[in-house]
């Protein structure tokens, strides 16, 4: 077999994989017990996500918000660090494009990148807050960056409704068009699908993660750092510092994120009774990608269909949207527990053995 | 004496992936003996011992307790047949108290509530009968290591056990109180007790052992009455070669003075003081050896020598310079390399491979590192060469730490800081957890740095291995230095007085 | 005279939102006690609520049972969130999972499966009709009567009654019976536990299973008196607020409690700022985010490296070296 080959199945790629049919086939069962139909289900599922290309182009959308998330938790992780705040960032990045989109006048040249940089710097510094509370605070950062998402979640909806306002509407105003990340062009190939230029930018952003992480001297000290901080400390890195900055970075890539989805999707930024769930998800994309590049972007595809494709279960046969959450949690949670999975593999190749 | 076997182990073989820990062994224990089981670090004897304990179960071979065949399948069902052990690293919770540890799973009660008072009553029955002092309302935190080792004892004791297995008991204590262990030993045997020492110190097995049984690779290679033999024969029995105790080192030529400590205070990690006004001088081409018992302040020493921590008052001066609360990356640019207690947590990034590792402390320098971007292949072609210079057994530079063995891990963490040209090397229980060729190998090292105008500072809790390698011998108590010694003119009893806050040439007096 | 009427109001309406609090930072406290995190005291909470909430509503419409409706709503709540912490046993202690992960896991299954179930159950509705038989408050004979003191003290929820005597019954028996030393101990040292053959692996599932029930009841609590339904956002976040309080009463039932009541506190105020009107003064927005950021505050600036149990988040191995 080639190296590439024996890699594809090593322990370590094939248990996100086990774990997603898992989630998969226990979703299944669990809509027979509803007396729902999974294949007519997840048959649904498919066609909506990749039917034609205006669902496509709709999937592909769906998909952009994920890898930011996604990299944000990967980028997190890689320090040592859980950033359930991902959500937050993403909040606050939106809200500073909204913002930056509302409030200013520019040529699409400077609207577009000063948009872009100050989502980045609004997540970045959301972010750096629970990097800061770590280091000099020592509180866990699982607990600030929920606190924060909440926080977050209050602020933008109060710079909305003092500063960007729509009247009588529950959003802001649109930004002007010289900050829109669409274009008819591109929707245009999609068949009107709310495709938009950020998956490029995703894309872009996913390659930064690697040579980041890989190449540079502050990607080995992060890494280092997110191995053994008492290692790392002996070797001279300061392990605070570090935390601060991977928390940076996390938020940035978040914010971005949000960006993404204000000026290339609504144009406009909505007054949010509840979290859009993008943070969330992107915690189910960095564990099932492993925390590498190329590991979220598929993880990003896989939840993309998978939620974008959930309204056509419900419309194909019936089944609430909610089931999807199950398995994506299903998803998580085995490979959290990855133990079982690894187990039913080792059984598996043991059987497979012994046969021949 | 009745010579009445108490345990019996027939053809015992315990096999993990990739090695076979024991390998049908044969153990027979008379009941009120000492019985010494040596062998090296990863010899098998303590698999063999957990095994007795309950902790494994053998994959083949049978177990007989007084002479029934039994099947331990857990500590639970080791302690109803009335075996404990008193483990190497102290299985105590430590915010709670003497007392608590010692009844913890067999609390005597009082309705649902537990009756301290008769436990306090039992307690105290049993640490007169057998002489083992505790202060029963004290936490461990606050208790020393000797009394830590007591409530070890009486929690097997407390559960009635009469056959209790002993696991390296003498690594923390100094030497009075290793004499104290075995004046308790042998009150214990003769009120019937059976004990089983694992070890790897002749010393004590000749002092106290009735019997030994050797075990190298996982085999047993002798069992024999101590009596007949000799430190010299057990010792190349266990490693299988002649083994010679003594270090060949040319005669020490120290130079000028490289580092000076004035008067150093700093605190622990509770905030208490650790270090209490320490000054101290090291020359270069000279070993200097620290003893002490662990928890005197060298730990918090080694941290502000290195710069993990900061000293509160006082100066360190390197080549004439202050270098006292500098960051670590500060002191080891001053030339200090470091060769940490814990490999596995100060010394190594387990899942980075060994290239990086061999670069830990200058990857973000040239070559390693040009405008921000690390150089792989300089780091790699770096790391090729101190492999073969080392002889570190690894599969190639890329392979993940982690994968080495304890000797191999060490090997790369000294390659790393000779690598550097430290003028002052730090080393701090070097050896631990080695078997004996990786302990030559470090020992030989740390020789060479010495001889090539290097200092090296040894911090260990084997007092031969301080003895053997330094040239002067300075002893640690309360956070400052009581004492410096030349060891060919003293002796153990003289370091262990001065590690216990006794005076040089004062009569021991016995607590 | 108005003062004390507001304070009396604002102690009363403390107790209401604290007792929520109370129940699911028991919970969480006798799981970490044991050595096992437990983020996902959020997720058991949903499940209690809509345990709670379904069952009663059931039993009103279809079975006719009117004032026990709610109590065997909170019951089956306890038994739902007991079985819905066994995954998390499951994952944490046999298959050593990360902890911290897993209880993510939880609280996003739990958020799609309540409203699935509810879906399902209530025909495509996304949360339960608004329950007609609630509990309600008691008051305590006598001691209620005190002016001022004793509505705000003595009228409460039996729910309420129920949680601070758990306080000091889950004190009593962690700090003076034989469970409760060997479950510390668990937490502290778990190689120390087994070597007196204390099995670490019961006393985890026993523990995490509990913490799920009591979580549960937290948010049975919820859907039985403060909201009497149960939708998506019936808790938002409480189960981190709790976990919050555990951590600020450093792991010790009676600080806990207390820790939970300031917290309540903060809802408390949100709920009477809103009657009193004072949302003219400061924005909506402002007074939603208020407990929020008073857990970072307080999280931040007075707690800081509180001491966890020495092996919480740990996995145990045994016969690991």
């Amino acid at each position: 077999m080639t190296d590439f080959v024996r890699r594809l199945f090593r322990e370590s790629t094939l248990v996100p994989v086990v774990s997603v049919l898992i989630g998969l086939v226990l979703g299944a069962v669990i809509m027979l017990a509803g007396s729902y139909n999974p294949f007519l289900a997840y048959g649904a599922l498919f066609s909506r996500a990749f039917g034609d290309m205006y669902n496509f182009g709709e999937t592909i959308r769906q998909i952009t918000p994920y890898i930011f998330t996604g990299l944000s938790v990967a980028f997190a992780f890689r320090a040592g660090l859980f950033n359930i705040g991902a959500e937050g960032q993403f909040i606050m990045g939106a809200v500073a494009a909204a913002s930056v989109g509302v409030l200013l006048e520019l040529p699409w040249y400077l609207h577009v990148p000063l948009a872009l940089v100050a989502s980045a710097l609004a997540g970045g510094l959301w972010g750096s807050i629970v990097g800061y509370l770590k280091a000099v605070r020592g509180v866990h950062e699982v607990i600030t960056t929920i606190m924060l998402n909440w926080i977050a979640l209050h602020v933008a909806n109060y710079i909305v409704r003092s500063a960007l306002l729509e009247k009588g509407m529950a959003r802001s105003k649109y930004i002007h068009e010289s900050a829109w990340l669409s274009s008819s062009n591109l929707s245009g190939l999609f068949d009107h699908a709310r495709i938009h230029y950020g998956i490029l930018i995703a894309l872009a952003l996913s390659v930064l993660f690697y040579f980041l992480l890989w190449k540079t001297r502050q990607g080995f000290e992060l890494r280092s750092v997110g191995f053994n901080p008492d290692a790392s400390e002996y070797a001279g890195i300061n392990v605070k510092s570090t935390f601060v900055k991977a928390m940076f970075i996390s938020g940035l890539f978040a914010g971005v994120g949000g960006a993404c989805e204000v000026m290339g999707v609504f144009h406009y930024q909505t007054i949010n009774a509840a979290f859009p769930g993008y943070g969330l998800m992107g915690i189910a994309v960095a564990l099932i990608g492993r925390n590498t590049a190329v590991g979220v972007v598929l993880g990003a595809v896989l939840i993309g269909v998978l939620t974008y494709g959930a309204s056509g279960m419900k419309f194909g046969a019936g089944v609430p949207e909610e089931l999807i959450h199950v398995v994506i949690a299903l998803v998580i949670f085995f490979v959290a527990a990855s133990g079982i999975v690894e187990l039913l593999i080792r059984r598996f190749r043991k059987k497979n053995r012994t046969v021949h | 004496m009745q010579s009445e076997i108490a345990v019996e182990m027939k053809g015992i073989t315990k096999r993990f992936p990739g090695i076979v820990a024991n390998d049908d062994i044969h153990l027979q224990v008379r009941k009120g003996e000492i019985h010494a089981l040596l062998g090296e670090n990863g010899a098998g004897k303590t698999t063999l011992m957990n095994i007795l304990f309950g902790l494994y179960q053998p994959d083949e071979g049978d177990i007989l307790i007084h002479g029934q065949n039994v099947k331990i399948t857990d500590p639970k069902k080791a302690i109803e047949l009335g075996i404990g052990m008193i483990h190497q690293h102290f299985m105590l919770v430590e915010p709670y108290t003497v007392l608590q540890n010692i009844i913890l799973g067999a609390e005597p009660r009082r309705g649902i509530m537990i009756d301290y008072k008769k436990a306090l009553a039992r307690v105290e029955e049993l640490s007169a009968k057998y002489g083992l002092q505790v202060d029963p309302h004290r936490t461990i935190r606050e208790i020393s290591v000797g009394m830590q080792q007591r409530v070890e004892i009486l929690k097997t004791l407390y559960r009635g056990a009469d056959i209790l297995i002993f696991d390296e008991p003498t690594a923390v204590l100094t030497p009075q109180e290793i004499q104290e262990l075995m004046a308790i030993m042998r009150r214990l045997t003769e009120e019937g007790k059976t004990i089983i020492l694992i070890t790897h110190k002749l010393k004590e097995i000749m002092a106290i052992g009735d019997r030994v049984t050797i075990i190298r690779r996982g085999k047993v290679v002798d069992s024999l009455p101590v009596r007949g033999t000799t430190a010299e024969e057990l010792a190349a029995k266990m490693v299988g070669r002649q083994v010679s105790f003594v270090i060949e080192k040319k005669e020490a030529q120290p130079g000028e003075t490289i580092l000076e400590i004035d008067d150093l205070t700093a605190y622990d990690d509770r905030g208490c003081p650790a270090l209490k006004g320490l000054s101290l001088e090291v020359r270069r081409g000279e070993i200097l050896g620290i003893a002490g018992v662990e928890g005197n302040g060298q730990r918090e020493l080694i941290e502000v020598l290195t710069g993990l921590r900061k000293a509160t008052s006082g100066e360190i001066r390197l080549r004439g310079r202050p270098i006292q609360n500098g960051s670590p990356r500060e002191i080891a640019e001053s030339k200090v390399g470091y060769i940490p207690e814990d490999r596995q947590k100060r010394g190594l990034v387990l899942d980075f491979c060994v290239g990086e590792n061999l670069v830990l402390k200058n990857y973000y320098a040239s070559p390693f590192c040009k405008r921000g971007l690390l150089q792989y292949d300089r780091i790699f072609g770096h790391a090729a060469g101190l492999i073969g210079e080392y002889d570190i057994r690894t599969p190639d530079e890329k392979t993940a730490a982690r994968a080495l063995s304890g000797g191999n891990q060490q090997k790369v963490i000294v390659a790393r800081e000779v690598a550097c040209d430290p003028d002052l090397l730090i080393a701090t229980q070097p050896t631990r957890g080695l078997d004996v060729g990786a302990i030559e190998f470090i020992h030989r090292k740390l020789i060479e740095q010495r001889d090539s105008g290097k200092a090296v500072l040894l911090y260990s809790l084997e007092l031969d291995e301080i003895m053997n390698l330094s040239d002067r011998i300075a002893v640690m108590y309360e956070g400052r230095i009581v004492g410096i010694l030349d060891p060919r003119k003293t002796n153990e009893q003289e370091i262990g007085l001065l590690m216990s806050g006794g005076h040089a040439g004062e009569r021991e007096v016995r607590a | 005279m108005a003062v004390l009427q507001v304070t009396s109001d604002l102690i009363q309406t403390t107790i209401v939102f604290a007792t929520a609090l109370v129940f699911a930072m028991l919970g969480g406290l006798i799981s970490e006690r044991s050595g096992v995190v437990n983020i996902a005291l959020e997720g058991m909470m949903m499940a209690g609520a809509f345990t709670a909430a379904i069952v009663t509503y059931f039993l009103e419409t279809n079975a006719g049972l009117g004032g026990s409706a709610p109590w065997i709503g909170f019951l089956c709540a306890i038994v739902a969130g007991a079985i819905f912490a066994l995954p998390h046993a499951v994952a944490s202690v046999t298959f050593r999972a990360d902890q911290v992960v897993s209880g993510v896991a939880l609280n996003l299954l739990a958020a799609g499966a309540t409203i699935y179930l509810c879906k399902i159950l209530l025909d495509g509705a996304a949360q339960t009709p608004t329950l007609k038989h609630v509990f309600s408050k008691w008051a305590v004979p006598g001691l209620s009567d005190i002016p001022y003191l004793g509505p705000a003290l003595f009228v409460a929820y039996p729910t309420s009654y129920i949680a601070f005597l758990l306080v000091a019954v889950i004190a009593f028996v962690l700090y003076k019976t034989p469970a409760g030393l060997r479950l510390r101990s668990v937490g502290e040292h778990p190689k120390a536990a087994d070597s007196v053959a204390i099995n670490v692996y019961r006393v985890r599932y026993a523990a995490v299973m509990i913490s799920g029930a009591l979580a549960a009841m937290g948010g049975a609590t919820i859907a039985l008196t403060t909201t009497s339904n149960f939708s998506h956002n019936t808790i938002s976040g409480q189960g981190f607020i709790a976990l919050a309080a555990l951590i600020f009463g450093k792991w010790r039932p009676v600080a806990g409690m207390f820790a939970a009541l300031f917290f309540g506190i903060a809802s408390a105020l949100k709920s009477v700022f809103q009657v009193y009107g004072i949302t003219n003064y400061i924005p909506v927005d402002f007074i939603y985010m208020f407990p929020y950021i008073l857990t970072v505050l307080v999280l931040a600036g007075f707690v800081g490296r509180a001491v966890a149990p020495g092996a919480v988040g740990k996995p145990y191995q045994k016969g690991e070296r």
